[in-house]
């Protein structure tokens, strides 16, 4: 057929056309590096698969294996406290560290940065670092609660004990969330403000009136995917308890989810199993998320949805 | 919406279908038809995974091997820890290296998954002398009867004292060397110092986890049995070397504060536990003896072998081997490389290399620990009196427990198992668990893990 015998294109297929390549790459690397391997693993995880062996199909041996194992439920539970005690302690250190940073003026850019730059960090290295901080006889942290004549606890070996420690060494990473919530404060209308002031509203009020309110998307945005790193924890504990930092030293308080998946695939070769524990926390972390979305139905506010 | 997701399902399990159908692993590639002979003329690549020419004692019997392989193979090292992921997906890939150097006991879990190949006809065409081998590292790398490495190295544990403190507390080393339990115990709480609710000299350090194997052998238990299929971790004699160990740390506060105190300290620097006479004794590998020596020749140390109940010397043996991975495209080359790295007369001429390098540095030379009993008494033989008691005491400690060495047994689940065994210590360490209920997991998780390795690998 000639060119010329073809009936015209609309504006929106050429669009359209143009949108999928501008995304192709993503899309590309969508199904290639996170599409393929989750429908690869749903796959392994009815197989026996030792890495050098050819899976070997079970059924749902692997499924009724994971009902039964005390470690699954262990994992669990610690990674759920984990999570629990974490996120909301991140979320509102990063907002109050955001407000205090909102108000900086001049000097802003040098406290954003340096809020940022512990960020840089390498995980394995706030792992070691973890060790070294909250040593119990020689750390930092118990040397400045022993100011106040507090007797620090054992944060390395307490199981009690083990599980703040690490909450309190994930606030290390706290300056990304600030920055997202230092980006959203500036986009709070100024007149808001300014009519509350008129209307006699403090400090206070003005912040849980307007400020949260205003910001809440970009809370919640951080409430999903702190959630999500929260189930997902591995590399600071792992190097803490399980790798260099204790080689044969461990902790039932730090085994987390990810963790036990990590030690079930690459060091007891049981690939099925551990994909059948990625799926199950595939699942966990999409019921959450799910359940997440709908609440925040009742709590964040989208500028762009006002009637 | 809602109608299309039974459609997006539909595709998506097909698509998981195709995908699970394409899926193949190599695991059936056939075994390289190789002949062995140590005068045929050699040729080809030969890529070494896991082994670092870092010092004297690598390079120079590299070399060797690179020699005996003549001048048509060509050497590659991969260097580095061994990546057991990186390892185990190149063989599954059919693009494995030739040769692997491996911890001896990684070898029980290689064999019996098929990643490496016995090496009886390696062994037999090459000519290698395996009765030069000791014991416990050829019984480490045997799995179901059959060769699958050829050891090297042979890390022992030696009992490390401060002779000052032991001297102030009108102790000797027989009080800390683990012929007497008792005796150890009551070092422990007279070298033990307090200050202010800290520690400040840590008596005795039992070196738990890591050393149950040692004190259970010590009071006449094995973890596991002689043809590794069965978990002795509930073994009564195996629960009051536990309960000794831990004891040791409960009568200075408990585990965290020994750990603690243990952690903040200066390993391998000047200000270490025994230049600062910050620790009593302990039962220690070999190695320390150099880097106290290096870093800290004027402390005062002293040493002896660890001893079992009835005062004999005692050591858990652990070391290196080489093995060839199934798929190996060279397996003469490698077979020829593992011979002459592990040969006596290489072993002689590295320590040659490196007494000569101690002596140019101004050290001491304290031995090697080959693995390979000829080799171990020709470098015996190489180190010379030191002048000083305490360090001539230490290597005399180290090749008495070279003699007196036992180890696990090669079994398909050797990680399972001593992770097994560690956590239930750690539980214990932690106050979670009694020692009798940890070990009553460990039992049960340890036997669990071996019976279905066994059953895959007898399927």
């Amino acid at each position: 057929m000639s060119r010329r015998g073809r009936a015209p294109r609309s504006q929106a297929a050429v669009d359209t056309r143009a949108a999928w390549l501008f995304i192709s790459p993503w899309v590309i690397g969508f199904l290639l590096f996170t599409l393929y391997p989750l429908i690869y693993t749903g796959y392994l995880s009815f197989t026996d698969y030792d890495v050098i062996n050819d899976p070997n199909f079970v059924g749902t041996q692997n499924y009724r294996d994971l009902v039964s194992d005390d470690k699954v439920m262990l994992a669990l539970r610690n990674t759920f406290v984990f999570t629990v005690m974490s996120v909301p302690t991140k979320i509102v250190l990063s907002l109050l560290l955001a407000l205090l940073l909102n108000k900086a003026g001049r000097s802003a850019g040098f406290f954003r940065t340096a809020f940022f730059l512990p960020k840089m960090t390498p995980p394995v290295a706030i792992g070691v670092l973890l060790l070294l901080l909250f040593n119990g006889q020689s750390g930092l942290i118990n040397e400045v609660l022993g100011w106040f004549g507090i007797n620090g606890p054992a944060w390395t070996t307490d199981p009690l004990w083990v599980k703040p420690g690490l909450v309190m060494m994930s606030l290390w990473t706290v300056g990304a969330s600030v920055i997202i919530l230092l980006a959203a404060l500036r986009n709070v209308p100024q007149e808001l403000y300014d009519a509350a002031r008129v209307d006699g509203a403090g400090w206070w009020r003005q912040t849980m009136h307007i400020t949260i309110p205003m910001c809440s998307g970009a809370l919640f945005f951080l409430l999903i995917v702190d959630t999500i790193a929260g189930f997902q924890s591995f590399t600071e504990a792992y190097t803490a308890y399980f790798g260099s930092g204790n080689s044969t030293y461990s902790n039932d308080a730090a085994l987390f989810y990810a963790i036990y998946l990590f030690q079930q695939a690459f060091q007891f070769l049981h690939m099925g199993y551990a994909s059948a524990l990625a799926m199950l926390l595939f699942l966990i972390i999409m019921i959450v998320t799910a359940v997440q979305v709908r609440l925040s139905r009742t709590f964040v506010y989208y500028e762009s949805e006002r009637a | 919406m809602q109608r299309r997701l039974p459609m997006y399902f539909s595709v998506l399990t097909a698509s998981a279908l195709l995908l699970a159908g394409c899926a193949k692993g190599t695991g059936d590639s056939d075994q390289p038809d190789a002949s062995f002979d140590p005068k045929a003329s050699l040729s080809g690549d030969l890529t070494v995974m896991g082994f670092g020419a870092d010092d004297e004692i690598g390079s120079v019997r590299l070399d060797e091997a690179k020699k005996a392989l003549g001048s048509k193979v060509k050497v590659k090292l991969i260097e580095g820890d061994l990546d057991i992921q990186q390892f185990l997906n190149s063989v599954a890939s059919g693009q494995p290296p030739e040769v692997v150097y491996a911890d001896r006991t990684q070898i029980g879990t290689f064999a019996s998954r098929g990643a490496i190949i016995p090496l009886d006809d390696c062994i037999d065409g090459e000519g290698i002398d395996t009765s030069v081998f000791r014991k416990p590292a050829l019984d480490q790398v045997t799995f179901d009867g059959k060769v699958y490495g050829v050891p090297e190295f042979n890390v022992v544990q030696i009992t490390q004292a401060n002779s000052s403190l032991l001297g102030k507390a009108g102790l000797t080393l027989e009080d800390v060397n683990g012929s007497d339990w008792d005796a150890v115990a009551a070092a422990d709480k007279k070298l033990m110092k307090e200050s202010g609710g800290k520690l400040t000299v840590i008596g005795y350090d039992s070196k738990m986890p890591e050393f149950l194997p040692l004190w259970a052998k010590a009071n006449g238990a094995d973890l596991i049995s002689a043809d590794g299929k069965t978990a002795q971790l509930d073994d009564p004699k195996v629960i009051e070397a536990l309960k000794f160990a831990v004891g040791i740390y409960d009568a200075q506060g408990g585990f965290s504060k020994v750990k603690a105190y243990r952690d903040s300290a200066d390993f391998f620097g000047g200000g270490n536990q025994f230049a600062s006479s910050t620790l009593g004794a302990m039962p220690m590998e070999q190695w320390y003896v150099n880097v106290l020596n290096d870093v800290s020749p004027q402390a005062p140390v002293a040493f002896d072998t660890f001893r079992d109940k009835q005062g004999e010397p005692l050591a858990f043996a652990s070391g290196s081997a080489w093995g060839i991975p199934k798929g190996s495209k060279n397996p003469e080359a490698a077979c020829r490389f593992a011979k002459t790295m592990t040969m006596t007369s290489s072993w002689v001429k590295a320590a040659e290399a490196r007494v000569k390098k101690r002596g140019s540095e101004g050290g001491m030379f304290t031995g090697v620990l080959t693995g390979n009993t000829e080799a171990d008494e020709k470098i015996r033989a190489m180190v010379k009196p030191s002048g000083d008691a305490k360090w001539d005491q230490a290597v005399e400690a180290t090749y008495t427990a070279n003699d007196h060495t036992f180890s696990l047994p090669a079994n398909p689940a050797g990680e399972e198992f001593e992770t097994a065994w560690q956590d239930a210590v750690n539980r214990v360490l932690n106050g979670q668990q009694s020692p009798e209920e940890a070990m009553a997991q460990a039992q049960k998780e340890g036997q669990k893990a071996l019976d279905e390795a066994w059953a895959e690998w007898e399927k």
